[in-house]
């Protein structure tokens, strides 16, 4: 009696198992996008989107994904993202600071879904936020471009003025003023993420004001553009820019989020997935260079690859002290460096940087 | 200083000749009594057709050639539905546009990262001559082509038989009809020409401006094209003022920022609309003058009862 | 060749039948379309129409869409009746909702049964003071409206912008450009439970039938629908084009205003640098679909809001690009636009 009823049970639950198991095996893992701006934009949706085909590639038919494009950051968002949670994906990035409150929101309402949001604050049992820190990479071009500069005017072209551009222009006049105490750097703000025509009348507005080295926290390959015309260099953002400008490419910051985006699945599909709050840089791969354009010279190179080696190893830091703001006063002492909430929340421009910040 | 007040001014010339061929194209279709507000959906239709011909075929010609066909197509069908079909103007242009950028975001998809170098200078020898030479001599043919259009629209509206039967058209057509000309025909005509000029902006953005294509990227100057051709009181010279005007404030404030002006960029940033309405508000203190130009039978829908 | 005949008097029967045959036109467009994208069809039209619907949370979420879209395309085809081009309701609407933001914010915290009536109050308020710009200047100076409430459209998103990164930012908020999350009494109520239709949807809905009311049964209302077919008629009857002119501008501001503050008060929730993503212009395009008529209005607003939510349905569900929705909508509208035709003319074929 009782061993033919525990085989039955032992049995079934075997069946039961395997049917689980291979259940699990046929069901792809469904992850889902949302992007703020079109795929076309060559800047930062583009490179999500390189990320996404990066999860694609390497998992195959163990994933299916889908994005949605240029989802404003108002009303719609809650609803694009609702709609992916309850269309049965596993894992949803949101792409864009603007999703923090609707990524959260949804979040609440399903708890199985596993959400990632990119360049927030707050997190949930099963929200998680990541970001790069892209203000290394800013130190390595600062670098490069305090050495390099022979007018000793810098032009920077700003998105909309918020902590985490002024960060990188932070990051960017330190760097600089550590190898070219006599150089500074001008800002325009387009105030806008992507307008290829402002951004090339505001490089060439710089340029007209005497900088000789030009470069961007906006997504579009105008301002290289403008520099290789006119002769000068600079650095592209986000993606590596040297089609657009062969010559003037000194280097760029590419944002490379495809080792992040497979690792996050791979938990996913694993079951290891915990939320956290990430900010990866150089070190982890997220904050990537391509090659040196033609026109860097050895000694330019070499002072680069030590700023980041120093960033790696830990021993350097962007944001080390003494450092000053713009009015003089120290806002960092000696010896010591910007903690990640005071790095998060930046609002002032360092000494060295000429311009006005809303307050 | 002088080499920067030169290099601003060219900077400015760039900045203004696609809204000089956007709101000039518009302008003489609205001297028909035509109002078109499809010019974003024209303007990039014609960016994606002239870079996407420029990449596979190599000629600067033939690209310039494709914007304009591209803006004039578009142009068509909006004729045909509010001239044709009677349809509602205004709601025609606006789901022109909506198409427009749909359709040019589509035809773009794969011409995203390319490179191109860009018109040449049409007169490089004299352009070399110092201090005035680069900013007279020193532009591509799309910049001068542009004030040459404007002096032909204006010489065109103002001394030829044609351009009188164009403007009675706009101002009167049920007189302009009983007089026998044909009205339909002449909007026709007029909106082809505004989609050919809207066209011709939108390749000067993807051919010289930015030469490059990504999505959206007019950026909202066919609604500025708009906002001018009011501003010109619809006369191409006043158009030109008006676009250099707003091109020009444009380019200073990004230097004022860049000078270190202490104050927030946003609000700079305004000062290119704010100055036009003042300069409008200014110069519009005669009311009879705009009541004189403005076509009186603008977006409105003309049926021949006979 | 086509000819047109007038008839004698607008058919009812085309009135119905007219936007049948639109769509009918439009799924024949879409065969095509989705036919060279290789799309299965009946997928395509399921994705674009029904699915966004389908369920309860759906239809809740096309009153959140269609919502302004209605309340805004009313006001503004009071104007265009009378000849008065307000092509500047986003701006309108962004101040709005800054003003009733502001005046949310104020009073953080503080819990009371008057915080959301001078909330709204605000919004309209704001509303107004963006729309008595053009309407000064078209008075005073003889600025033409269109320049002027289209310029200062793009002056009130750069003060928004400027405003949340500065001075309205949420101070616990490591100065992102956002303002802090708007209290429970500062948030419009939800009239549907689990989904995020508000009180906000209800007011539209009856701004529909006030303008409505309105239009057919005052002596403004005639006036408003005499002006704008005769108005040298007008003047003559005495009606004062100036005041014409600042009610029906300050009404659409005040309106777009308000939808502004549901905007931000309901489901946003907070300030952010972008709060509408166009309402105030495709809300024109909703007024010409609907005719100008508020039923017509109400009907138009739902049927672009369902193109929207369609173009997120057809992203996910189909892994279509964004451009592709925008070229169906731009179509669905032009078979719509073009059928209107129907109502007032006879086509015939070949010559006359």
């Amino acid at each position: 009696m009782y061993p033919s009823k525990f085989l039955k049970q032992t049995l079934i639950a075997a069946a039961s198992c395997l049917m689980l198991m291979s259940a699990q095996a046929a069901d792809p893992v469904k992850v889902g996008f949302v992007y703020v701006g079109p795929v076309g934009d060559h800047g930062w949706t583009y490179r999500h989107d390189v990320g996404r085909q990066a999860i694609e590639s390497e998992f195959g038919d163990q994933v299916e994904t889908t994005f949605v494009e240029s989802v404003p950051e108002g009303a719609d968002a809650e609803r694009v993202i609702r709609k992916l949670a309850s269309s049965g994906h596993d894992l949803i990035f949101t792409t864009s600071f603007g999703y923090m409150n609707p990524t959260l929101k949804v979040a609440k309402d399903f708890p199985d879904v596993m959400f990632e949001h990119a360049t927030g604050y707050k997190q949930s049992d099963n929200t998680a936020t990541y970001s790069a820190r892209f203000y290394e990479g800013r130190s390595v071009i600062g670098t490069m471009a305090g050495m390099m500069t022979k007018s000793n005017v810098v032009g920077y072209i700003g998105s909309i003025p918020i902590p985490e551009v002024v960060r990188g222009i932070n990051a960017f006049t330190i760097a600089m003023r550590k190898v070219n105490p006599d150089a500074t750097v001008k800002v325009i703000w387009v105030n806008s993420w992507y307008d290829p025509g402002k951004e090339a009348d505001a490089a060439k507005a710089l340029i007209d004001q005497g900088a000789d080295i030009i470069t961007q926290h906006t997504d579009s390959p105008a301002p290289l553009q403008v520099a290789q015309e006119r002769g000068v260099q600079g650095f592209g953002q986000a993606s590596d820019m040297a089609a657009f400008a062969p010559e003037a490419q000194l280097t760029s910051i590419v944002d490379n989020w495809n080792d992040y985006y497979v690792e996050r699945t791979r938990a996913v599909i694993d079951g290891s997935w915990a939320s956290q709050n990430v900010w990866l840089g150089i070190a982890d791969g997220m904050v990537a260079f391509p090659e040196y354009g033609a026109s860097v010279p050895d000694d330019v190179k070499a002072a680069a690859d030590v700023i980041k080696e120093g960033i790696v190893d830990g021993s350097l830091h962007p944001f080390q002290g003494p450092l000053f703001n713009q009015a003089g006063e120290e806002v960092v002492a000696e010896g010591e460096v910007l903690d990640d909430k005071a790095l998060l929340g930046m609002n002032y421009y360092v000494q060295g940087v000429l311009g006005d910040l809303p307050k | 200083m002088n080499e920067t007040i030169i290099l601003t001014l060219i900077t400015i010339i760039t900045a203004a000749t696609p809204l000089v061929y956007a709101s000039l194209g518009e302008l003489v279709t609205e001297r028909s009594g035509v109002l078109n507000l499809g010019v974003e959906g024209m303007m990039l239709t014609g960016a994606v057709c002239s870079f996407a011909t420029v990449h596979y075929s190599g000629s600067a010609t033939l690209g310039v050639l494709a914007g304009c066909l591209a803006g004039m197509a578009l142009a068509l069908l909006f004729a045909f539905l509010t001239l044709t079909l009677q349809s509602s103007q205004v709601a025609t242009g606006l789901a022109l546009t909506i198409f427009g950028v749909g359709l040019s975001a589509l035809i773009g998809q794969s011409l995203v990262g390319i490179a191109f170098e860009g018109l040449p200078v049409l007169m490089p020898e004299l352009a070399r001559i110092p201090a005035i030479g680069k900013l007279l001599f020193g532009h591509d043919i799309l910049v001068y082509g542009s004030f040459a259009l404007v002096a032909a629209t204006s010489w065109f509206l103002s001394r030829t038989r044609a351009g009188l039967v164009l403007r009675s058209v706009g101002d009167s057509h049920d007189a302009a009809h009983a007089l026998g000309y044909h009205v339909i025909r002449v909007r026709y005509l007029a909106t082809l020409f505004g989609g050919a000029c809207a066209g011709l902006a939108g390749a000067y953005l993807s051919m010289a401006y930015t030469p490059m294509w990504v999505e959206n990227m007019s950026a909202g100057r066919g609604w500025i094209a708009l906002a001018l051709v009011v501003f010109a009181v619809w006369q191409p010279g006043r158009l030109l003022l008006g676009a250099y005007l707003f091109g020009g404030i444009s380019i200073l404030q990004l230097h004022g920022q860049a000078l270190g002006f202490q104050v927030p960029s946003q609000l700079m940033s305004m000062l290119p609309y704010l100055t036009t309405i003042l300069v409008l508000v200014l110069i519009s203190r005669d009311g009879g003058r705009i009541r004189r130009n403005a076509p009186a039978s603008i977006g409105k829908a003309f049926h021949p009862t006979t | 060749m086509i000819t047109l005949h007038r008839r004698a008097s607008p058919s009812r029967t085309m009135g119905w039948f007219a936007p049948v045959i639109a769509l009918g036109l439009t799924l024949l467009a879409g065969l095509i379309l989705f036919a060279v994208l290789g799309v299965p069809l009946l997928k395509a039209f399921q994705a674009f129409f029904i699915d966004p619907v389908s369920t309860r949370y759906g239809l809740a979420e096309l009153g959140v869409k269609a919502a302004p879209l209605i309340m805004i395309g009313v006001a503004l085809s009071i104007g265009f009746r009378a000849q008065v081009w307000n092509i500047g309701a986003e701006g309108q609407l962004i101040l709005g909702g800054i003003c009733g933001a502001a005046v949310g914010l104020y009073f953080y915290e503080v819990d009371a049964w008057y915080v959301l009536p001078l909330m709204m109050l605000a919004g309209v308020l704001g509303g107004m003071l963006w729309a008595a710009i053009p309407a000064l200047l078209r008075t005073r100076f003889n600025v033409n409206e269109i320049l002027t409430s289209l310029m200062l459209t793009y002056v009130a998103a750069l003060l928004l912008s400027y405003l949340v990164a500065g001075p309205l930012r949420d101070p616990d908020g490591y100065n992102f450009p956002e303002s802090r999350l708007l209290h429970d009494a500062a948030l419009l109520p939800r009239i549907l439970d689990g989904t995020r239709l508000h009180l906000g949807a209800a007011i539209a809905l009856g701004i529909v039938v006030a303008a409505w009311v309105l239009l057919s049964r005052t002596l403004l209302g005639f006036a408003l629908r005499v002006n704008g077919a005769a108005p040298r008629a007008g003047t003559h009857a005495g009606f004062n084009q100036n005041r014409l002119i600042w009610f029906v501008l300050l009404a659409g501001g005040g309106v777009a205003g308000l939808a502004g503050l549901f905007e931000v008060a309901g489901p946003i929730g907070q300030l952010l640098t972008t709060i509408s993503p166009g309402y105030g212009f495709t809300a024109i395009i909703v007024a010409f679909l609907g005719r100008l008529h508020p039923v017509g209005v109400f009907f138009a607003g739902l049927i672009m809001a369902l193109s929207y939510l369609g173009g997120e349905t057809a992203q996910i569900d189909l892994n279509l690009p964004l451009a592709v929705t925008g070229v169906f909508q731009g179509m669905l509208l032009f078979f719509l636009l073009a059928t209107d035709v129907l109502i007032n003319y006879r086509v015939r074929w070949g010559r006359r």
